[in-house]
């Protein structure tokens, strides 16, 4: 089977001034369907710039990348802005709500932005309770960001990177601003979207948050450096049952 | 996305800021409630002007006695009287787009009544005198044909000789001494105000001039049918100039005047006065308006400055709905359409507070007030145009942005 990501000489360079940085030399990797992929490395490793050349959000300088088939390499920046909305969610760190909006209306946002198939008001709205419904949070879809916990606003942000049905989820660093226990829900949550199906590659430096994943990946100085598939990843799920229920009212 | 969405996200955008959105339009309702006023003020001023033209009788042609050369000597105007009745009749006898001419002798005279008496102007005139200076008649009738085929010893007094005679008495049917000669008053004009000289154009009395010429006045006006003046009412639509040059071909003819020889009448058109007392309310008026609208292009900075800084705040919002897939133009067209609808409800409210605040003028002073649609719907227009203006630049700096530089701004 064709895989999701396909990326060959993969590079990227950035000029600072005089200087030309190269945060990525050459990457070949594939990523298949169902796959659930750590992307690990220090500072300057050039994982954030590998997740944005995978997330179509920037261009290459080089090498050729094909997102289930497309070739990406050779898009132009409308045509990466609906590749990413009908194929890409994404999950970030800081969860990037919009302020003062409810929930509901975050979690419909990319449905706004749909060229094919624009759907009507209601029918959007109707698409984004579901979707709050299967992160959990259909009681607090009239809620406003600044009213939801950490693990809430997440779940909302990753109820809005799935509403168009998108074939890879990436996760940059999401649980980089919650508790432990909020971190092992979210990840829950992850193992059981990609039970479902649904690629996911997750960024992150917390070697125990990648243990969530089925393959892990190092990257150093721009270049891949370790590629292993794990044997046996973490359950997030079963550890959840054997954590200390949450304290009251948290 | 289509801009129905286009303008929703738009109009959420300002809800969820409404006190600075509010700030912001500040300046364009001043800019826009300025244009209006200024302008309903300087229209008000030209249509008064208007007015006065029309007071002093529209398209008149007033023909006065001109410059005779005696021996050498050049005479000045009316030294001679060189018109005659017979010229009046002639003019609106030959001349097509001549809709009345009256020929008009003039005499200095003293009138009583009872125990009253009062100085004033006489004009001895033919019944088309009326029309030709559209003044109305306030009661009793105007003069007619057969007052002057007769000779008829009847007057048409002005309002203020009719106060200074009568004070709160009906004048009709009363007997009144013209140089000791009695009268008939048959009718009283309605008020007329002010000539453009400041003249009281109501201090006048009228009598047929023919009666004029056989009983009160002396001299050429009663010897020759000579007159002061014939007064000229053009048609509507028809060509000031293209009638003066009638007029002067007829007189020279009926003068015997030879192609060497001056003009001996002076040809005045009345309208050219006001005409330019009108270009300068114009100039007064267009520079009301240039110094509001200043204030409408200060309103428009503000709306640049405000859409600018919050590029700047929502940059991370930019990045966002750019990686849910929004377009460059779906970013551009958000932010120029938060501009645009500030400005237009910002134009809005300014046309209200506009309209009220020239009424207000309009109330407190004397000045006249005229609302122009066309200058309401320009302004709003401008008021749009300048939120497109101002908004485009900021809105392309949003589109401009890289959305991953934008998702990790601080």
């Amino acid at each position: 089977m064709q895989p999701l990501i396909e990326t060959h000489g993969l590079r990227k360079q950035f000029r600072l001034g005089d200087n030309t940085v190269t945060a990525l030399a050459g990457i070949d990797i594939e990523i298949a369907r169902g796959a659930f992929v750590a992307v690990m490395g220090p500072s300057g490793s050039g994982k954030s710039t590998f997740m944005n050349m995978i997330g179509c959000l920037d261009a290459p300088s080089g090498g050729s990348y094909r997102l289930d088939g497309h070739d990406v390499a050779g898009l132009d920046d409308d045509a990466r802005a609906d590749l990413r909305n009908r194929m890409i969610g994404f999950v970030f760190q800081n969860f990037n709500l919009l302020p003062r909006t409810t929930a509901l209306d975050n979690v419909a946002l990319p449905l706004l932005y749909r060229r094919d198939g624009a759907l009507p008001h209601a029918q959007r709205l109707a698409l984004a309770a579901q979707r709050l419904a299967e992160v959990g949070l259909s009681q607090r879809a009239d809620h406003q960001p600044a009213q939801l916990s950490g693990g809430q606003q997440q779940r909302v942000a990753i109820a809005r990177a799935l509403v168009n049905d998108p074939a890879l989820l990436l996760a940059d660093e999401p649980t980089g601003a919650l508790d432990s226990r909020t971190s092992v829900e979210i990840m829950a949550l992850f193992q059981a979207l990609n039970a479902r199906g649904i690629t996911i590659v997750l960024v992150t430096h917390e070697a125990d948050i990648a243990a969530y994943a089925k393959r892990r990946l190092l990257f150093r100085d721009g270049r891949l450096v370790q590629d292993e598939t794990l044997a046996a990843p973490r359950d997030a799920a079963a550890e959840l049952v054997a954590m200390p229920p949450p304290e009251a009212a948290a | 996305m289509n801009a129905l969405a286009s303008l929703v996200v738009a109009l959420r955008a300002l809800r969820v800021n409404l006190l600075r959105s509010s700030l912001t339009m500040l300046g364009i309702v001043i800019g826009v409630a300025a244009v209006i006023t200024m302008v309903a003020v300087g229209e008000g001023a030209q249509q008064r002007v208007r007015e006065q033209i029309r007071s002093l009788g529209s398209n008149l042609i007033i023909i006065l006695s001109g410059a005779v050369t005696q021996g050498g000597a050049r005479l000045g105007f009316g030294s001679q009287l060189t018109i005659t009745e017979d010229d009046g009749y002639a003019i609106a006898r030959e001349i097509d787009i001549v809709q009345a001419s009256a020929p008009v002798t003039r005499g200095t005279v003293q009138t009583v009544f009872g125990n009253l008496n009062w100085g004033t102007t006489l004009y001895g005139v033919t019944p088309e005198y009326l029309e030709v200076r559209d003044w109305e008649m306030q009661a009793g009738r105007p003069l007619a044909q057969e007052d002057v085929d007769a000779a008829a010893k009847v007057v048409v007094l002005g309002q203020t000789v009719a106060n200074n005679l009568f004070g709160d008495a009906d004048p009709l049917d009363q007997t009144i001494r013209v140089r000791k000669v009695p009268f008939t008053v048959i009718g009283v004009l309605a008020r007329k105000g002010q000539s453009m000289q400041g003249q009281d154009q109501d201090d006048t009395i009228l009598v047929p001039i023919s009666t004029a010429r056989k009983r009160l006045l002396g001299g050429q006006q009663a010897r020759q049918r000579a007159v002061v003046a014939i007064s000229v009412k053009v048609r509507d639509g028809a060509d000031l100039g293209e009638a003066e040059a009638q007029i002067r071909d007829l007189l020279r003819q009926r003068h015997r005047l030879g192609s060497n020889q001056d003009d001996d009448f002076w040809l005045r058109n009345l309208s050219e006065v006001l005409e330019t007392q009108q270009a300068a309310q114009r100039v007064m008026a267009l520079l009301l308006a240039a110094v509001a609208s200043v204030s409408l292009v200060v309103g428009g900075i503000g709306i640049m400055n405000i859409m600018l800084v919050s590029v700047t705040e929502r940059t991370r919002e930019i990045g966002l709905r750019m990686a849910v897939g929004a377009r460059r133009r779906d970013i551009l067209a958000q932010f120029l359409i938060e501009a645009v609808t500030l400005a237009a409800i910002g134009g809005l409210i300014g046309v209200g507070l506009g309209v009220a605040a020239a009424t207000a003028i309009a109330y407190f002073t004397d000045w006249p007030v005229r609302f122009a649609p066309e200058a309401i719907i320009l302004a709003v227009g401008f008021a749009a145009a300048v939120g497109v203006f101002f908004g485009f630049y900021p809105a392309r700096k949003a589109s401009r942005l890289q959305p991953m530089e934008a998702l990790r701004f601080e």
